[in-house]
């Protein structure tokens, strides 16, 4: 009697594996790669402009604008001592002489300073609320006739530009992050496409042994779905790294918006989320291809 | 007696030509052996094809385990065609897969798990014999070894109705007779037989057989007048 054959367990695949040598998985690494990036890049500048927005959202300066030296200070004590009383303010600070200079002498020069040059004198307060128009209109009525020469500004005013800034490049990202799901989707579509192609005959017969659809539709999903968790992990750690390199770089910096722009613990779990995702979207692609191809066949 | 198969002026034609088969009727009963004969190009794979659901006929009725096959919803075919083993003119063989893995197709297919389907796909194997060939892929087999491993593919899962298009074509007249011998055993535990073959020497080899001849696309014997040897004295394969 002949001895058993030995059974090797790629024979049991109808549709034979990849193993990793066709172009797809590299293809699907290369997407998270880039999805990954986009997608942290919104976050950070999410974390960023969460964190600025915070810093700033009770910042006021009042600037006292006159003229005349003694005017301007008796102005700017009796401003001091009517904020210093508000409901609304927490903290007060008068920016000293020698401060608003050192703020000029960039663009004045630090030997330039005379009398005949009017600066203004500055009081930073720190709200209790927010430096909204309420509570803005509120301060210019307490001070408008102890110090008509004030003028109230919140912070977040001078940076509305920027917000705006950050608020497009999120949208940026996430549009990027959109662009490269359907680029992947496209990918995947073709693979199949071209899977269907190849094994077309196999497939064939499968139906005439009485495969169903589905059965057949679950050989190339899990092709696909072994593509895409090589492609999603080799991503993954492409991106981290890339993304410790520039965190540990921007460290180094020191900027504060730099730093603010640092991800979270849970920034870093829908990073680690997005390849799960992706795998989702190409067996999900892959299934509706194929679905749809074999339901033109008898 | 229930049929098995109905073909009730059935014609099928593809695309815009002529057709290639005309009001073919004809009724296949259970436990019967049938061989089917004809030229080439008069349309036995084409009726051979409708018979294994391959394909819809351009007009007339088929009935197939008393069902409409006409009809019948895309979703219902894979149901239908687990009951009908087809033997193809040219193997159809899995390339990536080996013998034994294309012999098993039918049942993994049919949900076996892998440890109840050795014993079965490994005595077909013994059956066959291709005992030594079980882990060889199709390319690296003779012709008559991927005919006998289509055969087995086939069998294996015991069909209601067998459909083998030249089954014989590829093999020696002893290896022939010996598959002919599996198909009767296949005919006496109920599985209805339909071969279409060439070789007129087959058609003595198995008694109680009946035989329809196409020619250019119709059966030229509806009535089941014509065997081999003839016996006109039994119609019972032709109810028209």
């Amino acid at each position: 009697m002949a001895a058993r054959p030995k059974y090797r367990k790629q024979d049991k695949s109808l549709i034979p594996e990849g193993r990793l040598t066709g172009p797809m998985p590299w293809v699907i690494a290369i997407m998270m790669l880039l999805t990954i990036l986009a997608a942290a890049g919104g976050l950070a500048l999410r974390a960023s402009a969460v964190q600025v927005n915070a810093d700033l959202a009770g910042r006021v300066t009042v600037q006292i604008v006159e003229a005349n030296p003694d005017l301007r200070s008796a102005q700017s004590i009796a401003a001091a001592q009517a904020l210093d009383q508000s409901r609304l303010v927490r903290t007060i600070e008068t920016v000293s002489d020698e401060e608003v200079e050192q703020l000029l002498a960039p663009w004045i020069g630090s030997e330039g300073f005379d009398s005949s040059i009017p600066i203004p004198a500055l009081i930073d307060i720190d709200l209790n609320g927010p430096a909204n128009e309420t509570n803005l209109d509120e301060l210019r009525d307490l001070l408008v006739d102890i110090a008509p020469a004030a003028r109230v500004d919140a912070h977040g005013d001078w940076l509305k530009p920027l917000f705006a800034l950050l608020a497009s490049l999120q949208y940026l990202a996430l549009a990027l992050v959109l662009l490269l799901a359907f680029a992947t989707s496209a990918a995947v579509l073709l693979s199949a496409r071209s899977s269907l192609n190849t094994h077309g005959e196999t497939i064939n017969v499968l139906h005439l042994l009485g495969a169903t659809d589905a059965q057949i539709t679950r050989l190339f999903q899990r092709r696909i779905a072994l593509d895409a968790l090589f492609g999603g992990l080799v991503g993954l750690l492409a991106a981290v790294t890339v993304l410790l390199l520039i965190a540990t770089q921007a460290g180094d910096i020191g900027s504060g918006l730099l730093e603010s722009a640092l991800l979270h613990w849970y920034d870093w779990v829908i990073l680690g989320l997005i390849p799960f995702a992706g795998i989702l979207l190409a067996m999900l692609t892959a299934r509706l291809t194929v679905m749809r191809a074999l339901r033109k066949i008898l | 007696m229930d049929s098995i198969v109905q073909f009730e002026n059935v014609g099928l034609r593809y695309g815009t030509g002529t057709e290639t088969l005309s009001d073919i009727s004809f009724t296949l009963f259970p436990g019967s052996f049938y061989f089917l004969t004809g030229a080439s190009g008069a349309g036995k794979t084409s009726l051979l094809r409708l018979l294994f659901l391959a394909q819809r006929p351009s007009r007339g009725l088929i009935r197939l385990f008393g069902t409409d096959a006409v009809t019948l919803p895309r979703e219902r075919l894979p149901g239908f065609r687990r009951r009908i083993g087809v033997v193809f003119q040219d193997f159809r063989l899995v390339p990536h897969l080996s013998a034994f893995d294309n012999i098993a197709l039918p049942l993994r297919v049919a949900g076996m798990s892998e440890k109840e389907l050795r014993i079965p796909v490994q005595e077909m194997i013994d059956w066959v014999g291709i005992e030594h060939r079980a882990s060889a892929r199709p390319a690296t087999l003779s012709g008559g070894e991927q005919q006998r491993v289509a055969i087995a593919r086939a069998v294996i899962a015991r069909p209601d109705l067998l459909v083998a298009d030249e089954p014989t074509g590829n093999v020696d007249p002893e290896m022939a007779v010996r598959l002919l011998r599996l198909f009767e055993a296949l005919n006496r535990l109920g599985t209805t037989i339909v071969v279409a073959t060439h070789d007129i020497n087959l058609l003595g080899r198995v008694r109680n057989a009946h035989m329809m001849r196409l020619d250019k696309g119709k059966l030229s014997d509806p009535t089941g007048a014509l065997r081999y040897p003839p016996k006109p004295s039994d119609e019972q394969g032709w109810a028209r």
